[in-house]
């Protein structure tokens, strides 16, 4: 497989490898899956979780044979830019009953891309919100899916009650440039955010 | 189907019993292995399969490159969790190496982004 494969990761003599984490959000059918695929070839990543609090403190096997567990597929990408330096994209879970995953995936991430449908604006609330409240960088790119009505970003990030600072971009999300422009714009984002941090002595 | 499952949709698979090859357990031993971890097979070291499963063997093979632990998940199509779990046994006798890659809040220098930025551009 094109992308697949650890051999272009981790050899380099000497240098700690560094891997960027980026989280791809957003409402359920908002083009998750779609961004993904068109920047790198996409792979299914399972998690075994629990349906809902009743597993937790149960004992496990009587867990899962009372079917609380469930497995959950997310999207997957790696894009290598060169050797020691990796791109790693999680689309996340849609529904907000398996949010119980997003603390393991937001650990140690660059930032976040929340995509955004502008007929249903209102499913991207809780990403947004997720984000805000954990200081994660994030870009809200706003998926334009044909038929739907087009909004500028200003209309976007008034909707969204969007700190100046956080980026709306448009994008196409079957795009290959417009996808990679889209992570792009997020990580030239982090960049910022990380500088900021560094300059006024605290983290970001 | 049970009534309690019936909310199921396409974002839920099918419901599976994948923690029988951890014998029962759902969480791992010691510190929980990052999902971008990555993960190498100690090199010359005889290998005690007593108490292995196959899974453990497998993940040791495709480990003897450094692998981060998405890849081992995703190439050995078991849950994360499982993988984790898995993992923690083969660290606990010593036979994988597991590497934390350097965080974005703790790179030497941000400006790495910028190469990040610029080899997107290159795609």
């Amino acid at each position: 497989m094109a992308s697949g494969g650890s051999e272009a990761y981790g050899r380099g003599p000497g240098e700690a490898p560094v891997a960027i984490k980026i989280l791809i959000a957003g409402g359920f059918g908002a083009g998750k899956t779609t961004l993904v695929s068109a920047v790198t070839e996409i792979r299914a990543l399972r998690t075994e979780e629990p349906l809902s609090g009743l597993g937790a403190g149960m004992d496990s096997l009587d867990g899962v044979e009372q079917k609380t567990m469930t497995t959950v597929a997310m999207d997957f990408g790696r894009i290598t830019i060169r050797d020691n330096l990796v791109i790693y994209l999680f689309g996340t879970p849609g529904q907000e009953r398996f949010w119980f995953m997003w603390d393991e995936l937001a650990s140690g991430a660059l930032g976040a891309v929340v995509l955004a449908d502008t007929r249903r604006l209102a499913d991207c609330f809780p990403s947004v919100d997720f984000f805000e409240r954990r200081r994660l960088p994030f870009v809200v790119a706003v998926n334009c899916f044909e038929g739907a009505r087009r909004y500028r970003p200003e209309d976007v990030r008034s909707a969204l009650d969007l700190d100046p600072e956080v980026p709306v971009v448009l994008c196409d999300a079957r795009q290959r440039s417009s996808a990679r422009d889209v992570l792009i714009a997020l990580i030239e984002h982090a960049h910022w955010r990380l500088q900021r941090a560094r300059a006024a002595g605290t983290h970001a | 189907m049970a009534k309690e499952d019936q909310w199921l949709d396409e974002e839920a698979g099918p419901v599976v019993r994948p923690y029988a090859v951890t014998r029962g357990r759902t969480r791992p031993t010691g510190e929980v292995i990052d999902l971008i971890a990555l993960v190498t097979a100690v090199r010359g070291v005889e290998v005690d399969t007593v108490g292995l499963d196959p899974e453990h063997l497998a993940l040791l093979r495709m480990c003897r490159l450094p692998a981060s632990v998405a890849d081992l998940a995703a190439d050995l199509d078991l849950p994360l969790g499982v993988i984790q779990i898995l993992l923690a046994d083969l660290r606990a006798r010593s036979l994988i190496s597991v590497h934390h890659p350097t965080l974005p809040a703790q790179l030497p220098d941000p400006r790495i982004l910028k190469e990040v930025a610029d080899g997107l551009r290159r795609l």
